[in-house]
């Protein structure tokens, strides 16, 4: 562990109030950016040993880091939590049936894009088949757990998987060309939400962009080195470092805040690879998020409308406190003709998606989906616009859970942002 | 110690989901805001009620248990560490406030309630709560009126205790009394409310507080003003106080606290600058201007080379969020920041700061200086690394140097952040051996077993010293 990282921090306190798990929890300290991190200082000093009440504390968090920015001495938690996660993980005999699930995931899946696509393939399958529908009225369902069975329910319709293997790999822009960038296609925003990244290519089209999205790229890893699988999420950093290092490009765009977040910061996860170290470094400086490039090139000035309803926010974590955007996505959406964006209260506050978090505290993440849907439903919304695809999907599942599917949508700001472009550019 | 028996008696009175015992739980309520002092308690009891309080009071009381009662934990003076073990009394399901009355401007609270949450509540109300702890997003009331706890709107409008008007509190025998109460005016017997403002946990538990509002002040200015020396700064304090205006605040920051504030907040503070005064007037629009435009002529008759007006509030509060950020700010750059609390009458100002670089010089240690200067109350911080005891020792050396220069100017060793169990070894400095023994025997009267936060305020016979875990 960065020992030095640990005793930064001064123990004032001023996390706690930012932090999701400590405010739900009813404010108990283990469960609070300074109770976790003098949990890691005090089992690496061996005042402690590591058992389930120290690992629980640290599966609660949710890794949404809104402990960062608030913190006046500086401490990066989200390195300290990924190397304690790291440790705890790797040396901790799991049982066998969860550890052939993480093998089969992290190893097998993520990583092979290829596999990827067969696994979506299957969802798609089963979606399309009329499988679904039997599932359904069998009452096979009501074997799932509650949170699972509204899963099932809001994923989107997958693409068949001819589509996801045909992707276009190089795009003109529709004016003339301001800036050449590539795309981070993602691993699951290329197959489950591939129709949002094609939305992103077109928007990045119309602003004025040249388009390469490099064939050999990989997932971004995040998933892996949130989960204490940091050597294979090294692999695939060096993967994609190598993968745009050709690209000649201005930027490398990014439409979901999760990986953004996790390839601004190639270049700690490789600081002690000398030879690539540099490389990453180089990598991540040219991360944009999809909002940031928009905005910077004039997007928001572009004619852009919906019809009369409210539209309102709930930041991406990673976007707002890693990548620190969260005034682009406002400004894009406060230009939009018709439509009147409203801030609900704590839009920053996490959604409790984060990765696979859940799932696999589903007790916790529902708790804290519940106060943000009725933040959202004090706005009078009907559209929840999100920036990341597991903030989507948990939104979505906020409002299966409530009830308001015919009231209420969520949708990726890109998508957002197409329909409102293409219904004020009818011709377009 | 506790034993299993014993852990169930507290389980019957609280529910067991707020008795804690894992490791885990212990090792995250061992601590508080203060470097260098950890220990562990026994569990953590989370009581739902002021009459569940009074029950595990009485408990502890009869089992000689120690109860170390905390709020946030976010004070500095080690005052929530169980340096005997025992249990630690967690305040955090006593969270409602209980009146505003409009009529009598009161507002009744329980403890747990958050300072800021209190204040935006009686604010929406037209009223004014001004103790402002730095630490207010985070810290209780509770927690606050146990430190005595002053504030960046202290040198106008006071510090807590000057808002406390009655309490009801448990007694370390587990017995309820009530202080005070909304009466302006009572002169029944001894003034217990005052006794146990800034008691730090050491005589009873607050399970109720009645606080006295103001009228919201109608306007407010926010200054900015830029120095090239830390005297010409100190100077423009006491000729601002000297001219009969009372700011509503008026602090002060040195060079390297700008600095590292400024990297944390990026608002564009000038880092050029040798010193810092950040100053606000509120109240009547016709006199804040008034007061603002001689505080301006004042600020520059005494060698400011720049004088700035925040533009907007939101760029007021940019300010003042980044005033409260300095001390954690500052943690960014050394391992180990050892934050003092040494208050002197505002005419020193000046004298005592050129006595802490003095004093910083002859021992070789670093410390950066900001603080109340309206109030006189500075907050000398060292920039250390506990790893290296050689320094350490250093830091000792200076501190007491720092505290015996403040009573030697008329001061005291602590403003606002109490003295629990790390100023213990100073309090004779102040009080002398005949004060402190006055204390120990208020102490003694209430709490003859010595269960309310044991090994606080009073230090045992040895005096040193003891950042340092040998
Ligand atoms: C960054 C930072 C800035 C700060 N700025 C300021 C400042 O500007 N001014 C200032 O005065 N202080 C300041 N402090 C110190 C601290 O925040 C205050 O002392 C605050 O009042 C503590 O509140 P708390 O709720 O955290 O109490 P705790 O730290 O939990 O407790 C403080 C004391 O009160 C006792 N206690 C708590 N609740 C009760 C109760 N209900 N009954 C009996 N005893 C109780 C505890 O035993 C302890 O002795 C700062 C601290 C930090 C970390
Ligand atoms: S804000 Fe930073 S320094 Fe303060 S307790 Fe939290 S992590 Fe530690
Ligand atoms: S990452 Fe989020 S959940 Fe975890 S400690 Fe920080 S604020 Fe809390």
């Amino acid at each position: 562990m960065d020992y030095d990282e640990l005793l930064n921090c001064m123990r004032c306190g001023f996390c706690l109030p930012s932090c999701p798990t400590y405010i739900e929890s009813g404010k108990d300290e283990a469960h609070s950016p300074r109770g976790r991190i003098a949990l890691m200082k005090a089992v690496v000093d061996g005042e402690i040993e590591p058992d389930e009440e120290v690992k629980r504390s640290l599966d609660m968090c949710l890794g949404c880091r809104a402990c960062e920015p608030v913190c006046p001495s500086g401490v990066n938690y989200g390195h300290l939590l990924e190397q304690a996660r790291d440790i705890i993980y790797q040396n901790q005999e799991q049982p066998i049936p969860v550890k052939a699930v993480r093998k089969a995931a992290f190893q097998g899946l993520f990583p092979h894009q290829n596999r990827m696509i067969g696994l979506t393939g299957l969802i798609g399958f089963y979606q399309r088949s009329g499988l679904r529908t039997a599932a359904r009225k069998s009452g096979m369902m009501k074997l799932l757990p509650d949170s699972m069975r509204l899963m099932e329910k809001v994923l989107p319709d997958v693409p068949t998987s001819k589509a996801m293997k045909q992707r276009q790999r190089l795009f003109q822009p529709t004016v003339p060309v301001k800036k050449r960038v590539a795309f981070f296609a993602g691993c699951l925003m290329d197959t489950v939400f591939l129709s949002t990244n094609d939305a992103t290519t077109k928007l990045l089209q119309y602003a004025g962009c040249e388009i390469i999205v490099p064939e050999a790229q990989a997932c971004c890893g995040a998933l892996h080195g949130h989960s204490g699988e940091k050597q294979q999420a090294k692999t695939m950093a060096k993967r994609n470092i190598a993968a745009f290092e050709e690209a000649g490009i201005d930027y490398i765009i990014t439409n979901a805040g999760g990986c953004g977040a996790f390839l601004v910061d190639y270049g700690h996860l490789l600081k002690d690879e000398p030879e690539w170290k540099d490389r990453a470094e180089a990598f991540s400086s040219k991360i944009k998020d999809i909002s940031s490039v928009l905005v910077e090139l004039g997007f928001d000035k572009l004619p852009l409308s919906l019809q009369d309803e409210i539209i309102t926010y709930q930041d991406s974590c990673h976007l707002k406190n890693v990548q620190k955007t969260f005034m682009e996505p406002r400004k894009l959406l406060s230009c939009i003709e018709g439509a009147q964006y409203v801030e609900m209260k704590d839009a920053g506050r996490c959604c409790g998606s984060a990765g696979i978090y859940n799932l696999v505290e589903t007790e916790m993440s529902m708790q804290i989906l519940d106060y943000k849907m009725k933040q959202t439903k004090a706005t009078k919304a009907k559209t929840i616009v999100t920036a990341n695809p597991g903030c989507l999907l948990q939104m979505k599942l906020g409002i299966e859970k409530e009830g308001l599917s015919d009231q209420m949508r969520a949708v990726h700001i890109v998508d957002l942002l197409l329909e409102a472009y293409e219904n004020a550019n009818p011709s377009s | 110690m506790l034993t299993k028996n014993g852990l169930e008696v507290l389980t019957a009175i609280v529910g067991k989901e707020n008795v804690e015992t894992s490791q885990a739980s212990k090792l995250v309520y061992s601590f508080d805001a203060t470097p260098q002092f950890q220990s562990l308690p026994d569990a953590i009891v989370s009581p739902r009620s002021a009459s569940e309080v009074g029950q595990v009071v009485k408990w502890c009381s009869e089992q000689e248990i120690p109860i170390v009662p905390r709020g946030s934990g976010t004070n500095l003076s080690a005052g929530t560490t169980p340096l005997q073990g025992g249990i630690v009394l967690l305040m955090k399901h006593l969270d409602n406030i209980l009146e505003i009355d409009e009529e009598n401007l009161t507002v009744t609270t329980q403890p747990g309630v958050n300072t800021l949450e209190l204040m935006e509540a009686v604010e929406a109300k037209g009223l004014f709560y001004p103790p402002d702890p730095s630490s207010m997003k985070i810290s209780q009331i509770g927690g606050n009126i146990n430190e005595n706890s002053g504030g960046l709107r202290g040198l106008k409008y006071g510090v807590t205790r000057d808002y406390v008007m009655g309490l009801e509190v448990v007694l370390p025998n587990g017995e309820t009394i009530r202080t005070g109460g909304k009466l302006a005016k009572d002169v029944a017997g001894y003034d217990l409310t005052r006794l146990f403002v800034g008691s730090e946990g050491t005589l009873g538990i607050i399970t109720e507080v009645t606080l006295k509002l103001i009228p919201l002040p109608e306007t407010k200015k926010t200054v900015l003003a830029l120095y090239e020396d830390m005297d010409a700064a100190a100077r423009t304090v006491s000729k601002i106080i000297a001219s009969k205006i009372i700011p509503a605040t008026l602090e002060f920051l040195d060079q390297p606290t700008i600095k590292v504030v400024e990297d944390f907040s990026n608002i564009g503070l000038p880092t050029h600058a040798k010193a810092v005064l950040l100053i606000e007037q509120d109240g009547d629009a016709a006199v804040v201007d008034k007061d603002i435009a001689r505080i301006v002529s004042i600020c520059e008759d005494n060698q400011a080379i720049e004088v700035s007006m925040a533009a907007s509030e939101t760029e007021a509060e940019a300010l003042r969020s980044a005033r409260r950020s300095a001390l954690s700010a500052l943690a960014r750059l050394k391992p180990t920041t050892i934050l003092e609390d040494a208050t002197v009458p505002r005419s020193e100002i000046a004298n005592m700061v050129e006595a802490i670089n003095r004093i910083a010089e002859k021992h070789q240690v670093e410390i950066c200086t900001f603080g109340h200067a309206g109030d006189g109350n500075l907050h000398p911080t060292c920039l250390t690394d506990a790893r290296d005891k050689e320094e350490m020792k250093r830091v000792e050396q200076a501190f007491e140097e720092i505290f015996t220069t403040a009573v030697a100017l008329g001061g005291t060793i602590t403003g606002e952040h109490g003295v629990g169990a790390m100023k213990a070894p100073y309090l004779h400095l102040k009080l002398g051996e005949a004060g402190v023994e006055a204390m120990r025997s208020i102490k003694q009267a209430f709490d003859p077993k010595n269960i309310m936060n044991p090994g606080k305020m009073f230090a045992n016979e040895n005096r040193k010293r003891v950042v340092v875990k040998q």
